[in-house]
């Protein structure tokens, strides 16, 4: 059986596997108000003070499955209802504070915000506090907690602030749509805008592909998902859906690492693209470095460019692991190549709402990338992709990339560019701990993912990137 | 004359790269250039076979280790057929 991560996620697909089973068959609209009841049944209560606060909180996330509130453009909601309102307090001292003599949380603060009150227990003075956590290191009987939301410690990018109901609110002019928050919340309180009606929609007006071809393209950080079946079934399952092609997001990656590699030579200095997390976060908080990101397109874009450059009344979904992809293919420079997009939960939810037992099903094949347009799934692959590239042009070039690897590590490499202290001359910006493989919109995240990408990525026929573009270099 | 070449998954297992290339060598030695359109295909529901092609409308399958003769056989004689 398929395994998610947690619970949250669990909840999340099986409303999107209901919403999608009646779309299919065209009773959304009439069947809208039985889902709920339909998920959360019975009158026992298991995950809050009742069914109906259950029951009001699924709705909310059907109408997030059904593509949320389309006044708001980011992707990212959070469902206020479902907010536990969880403790913001930061550093404080519990009961565990046995009242030693050695007072090493006193020591170490760099702020004197902590006092010992007649029984010699610790006592932080939040005014002096700046939340270091040094103390609660020092501490040897684990005495200090940090009562942070875990949406809040998610939020590298320090966009979850609270509204005056003390629930969760997205910071719009800081958010990236990485999803960190809503993989993270415990509650399921922040989650991601679904297109799954649009798919649906695409696929079934094509008419069996009569109408126009509908592509699915793929990200290669598949290879570490869907892994209670082979990845060739997990092809034709989603042939089975109503698509005419699978192709591999990856042969935009060569295609990418090869135009990415001819701008760095000519510019000198380079930060990576593919990343619509780290684009917008670059936008956002950088602007004076917006000129050194690399004007190429994503691979989802480049890829389903040349997808419609040789079938021109294709519709394209892409299929991944992102959440911001679902901000970038909303953008001018690329909505016109991509028309929807997915994630592998949400794929998921397609296969089970056509009630499919992959297992069952025959090997179709996938081919159309290179080793190096694989493994930028993982974080590193797309300097090394690069590197590759340089060396395929013959250049003598000398490549100093920094691979930085979530948006943290970003941040700090951007931070030296900014400053012009960076020593390097490339910049690879995942925002997911891990690169894609870490998104948000995975159906698992586990130690061995890497490893599956690197062996996928030695699975391809074509051992480097001139050989694999040679089938896109024609139009 | 145009020429689709499918480089869909199937077909490039099979060597859709080494027929785009033997055929790129071929119009190139027999200057062809600009009588000869080739294009690339997605899947073209004909896997069972070789690499499949689209010669104007008519599809083909071709082995890519053959791919030098079908060009001779297949496209220098139509080529000559639309000259003539």
């Amino acid at each position: 059986m398929r395994k998610f991560d947690t619970q949250v996620q669990y909840l999340k697909y099986k409303v999107l596997r209901e919403v999608a089973r009646q779309h299919w068959d065209g009773r959304l609209l009439h069947e809208l108000w039985n889902i709920p009841k339909t998920i959360i049944s019975g009158n026992v209560p298991t995950t809050r003070c009742c069914v109906y606060k259950e029951r009001a909180i699924v709705s909310e996330r059907v109408k997030l499955a059904m593509g949320g509130d389309r006044e708001n453009p980011n992707v990212i909601e959070v469902i206020k209802l479902a907010c536990d309102e969880c403790p913001v307090s930061g550093y404080e001292v519990t009961a565990s504070c046995r009242g030693c003599l050695a007072h090493r949380c006193e020591d170490v603060c760099p702020k004197g915000a902590i006092s010992f009150d007649s029984n010699r227990k610790a006592y932080i003075d939040k005014t002096k506090c700046i939340e270091c956590g040094l103390c609660a290191k020092a501490c040897q009987f684990n005495a200090i907690s940090n009562n942070k939301r875990p949406c809040q410690s998610a939020c590298k990018v320090k966009a979850i602030t609270m509204d005056d109901e003390k629930a969760a609110e997205i910071d719009e002019s800081k958010c990236i749509a990485c999803g960190a928050c809503v993989y993270q919340c415990p509650f399921g309180a922040i989650m991601d805008k679904s297109f799954i009606i649009d798919a649906i929609d695409i696929l079934k007006a094509s008419k069996g592909n009569t109408k126009y071809n509908t592509y699915a393209v793929v990200a290669p950080s598949i290879s570490s998902q869907f892994s209670y079946a082979k990845l060739g079934q997990v092809v034709t399952a989603i042939k089975k859906l109503g698509f005419h092609e699978v192709v591999e997001a990856a042969l935009g990656a060569d295609m990418v690492a090869y135009k990415e590699s001819e701008e760095l030579i000519e510019k000198g200095f380079l930060t990576s693209s593919c990343c619509p997390a780290f684009v917008m976060h670059i936008e956002k908080q950088y602007p004076n470095l917006i000129d050194n990101i690399s004007h190429n397109l994503s691979p989802m874009a480049e890829i389903s460019r040349y997808i419609k450059s040789v079938d021109e009344n294709a519709k394209v979904i892409f299929i991944g692991p992102c959440t911001a992809k679902k901000m970038e293919f909303q953008k001018e420079s690329v909505s016109p190549y991509v028309d929807c997009v997915l994630t592998f939960e949400e794929l998921q939810a397609l296969f089970d709402s056509r009630a499919f037992d992959i297992t069952a099903f025959e090997e179709d094949v996938l081919d159309n990338a290179s080793f190096y347009g694989r493994i930028f799934a993982r974080s590193g692959g797309l300097a090394d992709a690069v590197a590759q590239a340089i060396k395929e042009h013959g250049s003598d070039f000398e490549l100093n990339a920094i691979a930085c690897d979530g948006i943290e590590e970003c941040n700090k490499a951007l931070i030296r560019a900014n400053r012009k202290l960076l020593p390097n001359n490339f910049i690879e910006g995942m925002a997911c701990v891990g690169g894609c493989i870490g998104g948000a919109g995975c159906l698992a995240h586990g130690a061995k993912d890497r490893t599956q990408v690197d062996k996928y990525g030695k699975e391809a026929m074509e051992k480097t990137i001139k050989d694999a573009i040679v089938a896109v270099s024609l139009k | 004359m145009k020429i689709k070449v499918c480089i869909g998954s199937s077909c490039h297992l099979k060597g859709s790269r080494i027929v785009i290339q033997t055929f790129q060598n071929q119009i190139e030695k027999h200057n062809l250039q600009d009588v000869i359109q080739m294009s690339g295909q997605f899947c073209m529901k004909n896997c069972q076979n070789g690499v499949c092609i689209m010669i104007d409308d008519k599809a083909f399958s071709v082995n890519p280790a053959e791919a030098d003769s079908f060009f001779e056989k297949e496209i220098i004689t139509r080529v000559k057929v639309c000259n003539d």
